[in-house]
């Protein structure tokens, strides 16, 4: 984005104030990481749980959480709160507590918020997670941002509820890593303000719902809707800049994103909720090999816990949705993600495989990666750079003003990367010069 | 099945030979297996109503191992409609994955089949395009002609590539026939009709300008004759463009001489026909004929509206937002009995098989599961 071109367009002290954080990002002399530098940080990269407390103090308006968020209509707000974990500021206060205590990992080296980091878009900002020991995991945190408002959880959606989302890293061996859901029990049972805590919020002793369903409830407080896109959505016309409308315009058009990222004043987030194969996983040398083998393994109806086993410790994770459904038509998909606050999320797709969101659209303008599961709505876009640039300017837009600092951070970092390198970017495909699968039917093997 | 206003002749046959076995339910099946042809004439003699094409035969004597006939498997892929790649190129694209599919197959099949309409209408380049992506595919092709590859120049460039429309080889103890069912009566000389004008008319549904598709009698003259080194207990394996008989006229679902063709081939025990045209899961059975549709790469057609045969499984309504859905191709496996199991091979869906025994037993076995959403 240009700021000249801003501050013609928009007026105010705010954008004012903007431009000076931004004066300030430009004009520093760093490389990667170095804004985050005074940051302090814990053991696997997040910042320490007390500056994190602190941040969110800041980042968090003081309401009364047992009401309904402002700009939601009261029904709608309703239905996304579960009959047994009504709002209350007992329950939320209990969960907060719960979300930065890295007494719930096995070492006592993480917490949700290592993984959901405050200060990183309530993500990591890392291509896969790191748990327990350092393990890495297979798949790119999703921000707990509005995660609220998702249908379904995880990327792969096979859970229900951020309640019972909660509850599974705790016990997912290379995350938190304990055996079971009594063992984290164990490990606060004796803290005498939890047992305070858990009384007054849900009137029983420690237990393990419990314990997810306070997460969650704190986590359904994270509602990050107030982005220049979505004012401009709701009537502001000077809410987004030329180019950013630009932007919206292909995004709703030529470059077909609205397809999969629905969006619109009643559906902010920018997803569709469903699963689709856009050849992320397809990357992978040895997917479909992994898909025949997992077909033929799903297609001898194995029991539920071998089912978590294949999808927790095996490859067969980047199958996606289909360790999930079983369904072919799910082999390789993963959940649309949320657009909200994307600026700030990077890497980017299940496995963190893209650094910035030029490669994202890249990706897409090449027609994604040509596999034999792919999603028939995914096809060559012949988006110009200036077009590319404008979609991009567009995604920026959509960071909540509270973050409005990370997210010019991000732009600028992720532009430089992109005009280092954009390692997606195919114009033959993008173009149809070439077309997909046309390689792979003449037994052309991609170069990698 | 559905509820139609119209009843096709297809349709009505399917009741009658309904009615036939609830007016047989008192005989278990083991011995109603054996009946002697005495016994059915005493059946029929009683006033039962025998249906015009419905053959017993098949049904009453229990499948036995034809002579030679070995289990293999060949792959299809068909109804591509091309257009040139710089007009649509999802259609190439399309055909594309399916010769990667099919290529990714392993073992190979030992060939593919191909169920015409390769091109939308006839273009030289149309047709062209699909044969050099066809010549990728690792087995060697087998092509047959559809309505679209024909009616711009009658076929010309089409032999050109692809050489006779009508042939007949043996494989592996069965006995393969391909027709051109796509044949229809002049409308257009009287009419002073372009080649252009009478390829989008052929192209069109709904329209009463063309007349219906045919075997014709010097294909069925040929037909008898290819046949007639043939004992009845040869497996046979019939492909024509359109169902070799009757379902729906106004979108050609039908080839007009259809009773003329099956009578032909009455005589053998059990006869494979595939077809291309209808661009859907359709499974059919008339005596001992069993017919499956093919998928199309291009696009999913809707059901016709006067009720589809009793044994089609009707796929559901393919997904608006995922072009691919409804859409695939799939393979055969042919079976010492001369019956086939008939994968439709769904981009967007778990595969479907449509088994031998399915067909075998009047769909009273090895029914595949019903799609989880309703028709369309």
């Amino acid at each position: 984005m240009n700021f000249l071109t801003l501050f013609k367009n928009q007026k105010g002290l705010f954008i004012l104030c903007l431009l000076l954080v931004g004066a300030v990002v430009l004009l520093a002399p760093k490389a990667n990481n170095d804004q985050t530098s005074d940051i302090p940080k814990g053991a696997h990269g997040e910042a320490t749980m007390e500056y994190q407390l602190q941040e969110l103090d800041k980042l968090m308006p003081k309401v009364d959480v047992s009401e309904t968020p402002p700009g939601f209509d009261p029904v709608i707000w309703d239905a996304f709160i579960p009959e047994d974990n009504k709002m209350t500021p007992e329950r939320v206060a209990l969960g907060r507590k719960l979300y930065f205590d890295t007494r719930l990992s096995k070492d006592n080296s993480v917490s949700c918020a290592t993984c959901h980091d405050v200060t990183r878009g309530f993500t990591d900002q890392r291509d896969v997670s790191e748990g327990i020991g350092g393990q890495l995991g297979r798949r790119n945190a999703p921000t707990v941002l509005n995660a609220v408002l998702l249908q379904t959880l995880f990327l792969d959606g096979r859970s229900p509820s951020l309640d019972h989302q909660a509850k599974m890293p705790i016990t997912n061996p290379i995350e938190m890593g304990f055996p079971d859901g009594e063992s984290a029990v164990e490990a606060i049972k004796d803290d005498v303000e939890y047992q305070k805590a858990f009384q007054e919020a849900y009137g029983r002793d420690i237990n393990y719902e419990d314990i997810g369903r306070a997460i969650g409830a704190f986590e359904r407080t994270l509602v990050f809707l107030d982005s220049p896109f979505l004012r401009f959505l709701s009537g502001d016309k000077d809410a987004i800049s030329t180019e950013e409308k630009a932007g919206w315009v292909l995004f709703n058009g030529k470059a077909r994103c609205v397809s999969c990222h629905h969006l619109s004043p009643s559906n902010p987030l920018g997803t569709d909720n469903r699963f689709h194969n856009i050849g992320v996983a397809a990357r992978q040398p040895d997917f479909e090999k992994l898909a025949r083998e997992g077909l033929k393994t799903l297609a001898e109806d194995p029991t539920e816990e071998q089912l978590e086993e294949l999808a927790l410790n095996t490859d067969l994770s980047e199958l996606g949705r289909f360790m999930v459904t079983k369904m072919r038509s799910d082999v390789g998909t993963f959940r649309t993600s949320i657009l909200l606050n994307i600026g700030i999320t990077p890497p980017y797709m299940h496995d963190g495989s893209l650094t910035t969101l030029w490669d994202v659209i890249d990706h897409y303008n090449a027609g994604g990666e040509a596999n034999p599961f792919l999603d028939g709505g995914i096809e060559p876009l012949a988006l110009t750079e200036a077009e590319i640039n404008q979609l991009v300017a567009f995604m920026f837009s959509m960071t909540d003003d509270r973050f409005t600092e990370e997210n010019n951070r991000q732009k600028k970092e992720q532009k430089a990367l992109a005009e280092k390198s954009r390692p997606e970017r195919d114009e033959d495909m993008a173009f149809r010069r070439k077309l997909a699968f046309e390689d792979r039917a003449k037994g052309i093997k991609k170069q990698q | 099945m559905r509820k139609a206003k119209h009843k096709s002749v297809e349709t009505r046959h399917m009741e009658e030979r309904r009615e036939l076995y609830e007016s047989l339910k008192n005989i278990d099946r083991r011995s109603f297996l054996k009946v002697s042809a005495v016994a059915l004439g005493t059946a029929m003699a009683s006033g039962l109503a025998w249906p015009h094409s419905f053959q017993p035969a098949s049904v009453l004597s229990p499948s036995t191992s034809s002579q030679g006939a070995e289990s293999f498997r060949f792959a299809y892929i068909s109804d591509s409609h091309l257009y040139k790649k710089d007009l649509n190129d999802r259609f190439v694209r399309a055909l594309l994955r399916s010769v990667d599919d099919v290529n990714s197959m392993d073992p190979q099949p030992d060939f593919v089949f191909y169920g015409g309409d390769l091109a939308q209408l006839g273009q030289v380049e149309e047709l062209e395009l699909g044969a050099q992506i066809l010549k990728d595919l690792k087995a060697p092709l087998k092509i047959m002609v559809g309505e679209h590859d024909w009616y711009l120049d009658m076929g010309e460039k089409w032999q050109e590539l692809f050489g006779e429309p009508i042939q007949s080889w043996d494989h592996k103890g069965f006995h393969f026939v391909i027709l051109n069912s796509v044949i229809e009566k002049d409308f257009w000389t009287e009419r002073g009709m372009k080649p252009m004008e009478r390829m989008m008319t052929v192209a069109g549904l709904d329209n009463g300008m063309q007349s219906s598709f045919t075997v014709g009698s010097e294909q069925r003259e040929w037909l008898k004759n290819d046949l007639s080194k043939y004992s009845n207990d040869t497996p046979l394996i019939v492909f024509s463009h359109s169902p070799l008989y009757k379902l729906y006229k106004f979108w050609n679902f039908w080839t007009d001489d259809a009773e003329e063709v099956q009578a032909i081939l009455k005589r053998f025990k059990s006869v494979v026909v595939i077809h291309g045209h209808t661009h859907q899961l359709l499974t059919n059975r008339i005596g001992n004929i069993h017919f499956h549709g093919l998928l199309s790469t291009a696009w999913p057609w809707p059901y016709a509206p006067e009720g589809m045969p009793e044994l089609t499984i009707e796929m559901s309504r393919p997904d608006p937002f995922n072009p691919n859905d409804g859409c695939g191709n799939g393979e055969v496996i042919t079976h010492t009995d001369g019956l086939i199991d008939k994968v439709y091979s769904l981009w967007n869906r778990n595969p479907i098989t449509i088994s031998s025994t399915y067909t075998s037993s009047w769909g009273k076995r090895d029914r595949p599961p019903m799609p989880n959403r309703p028709s369309y």
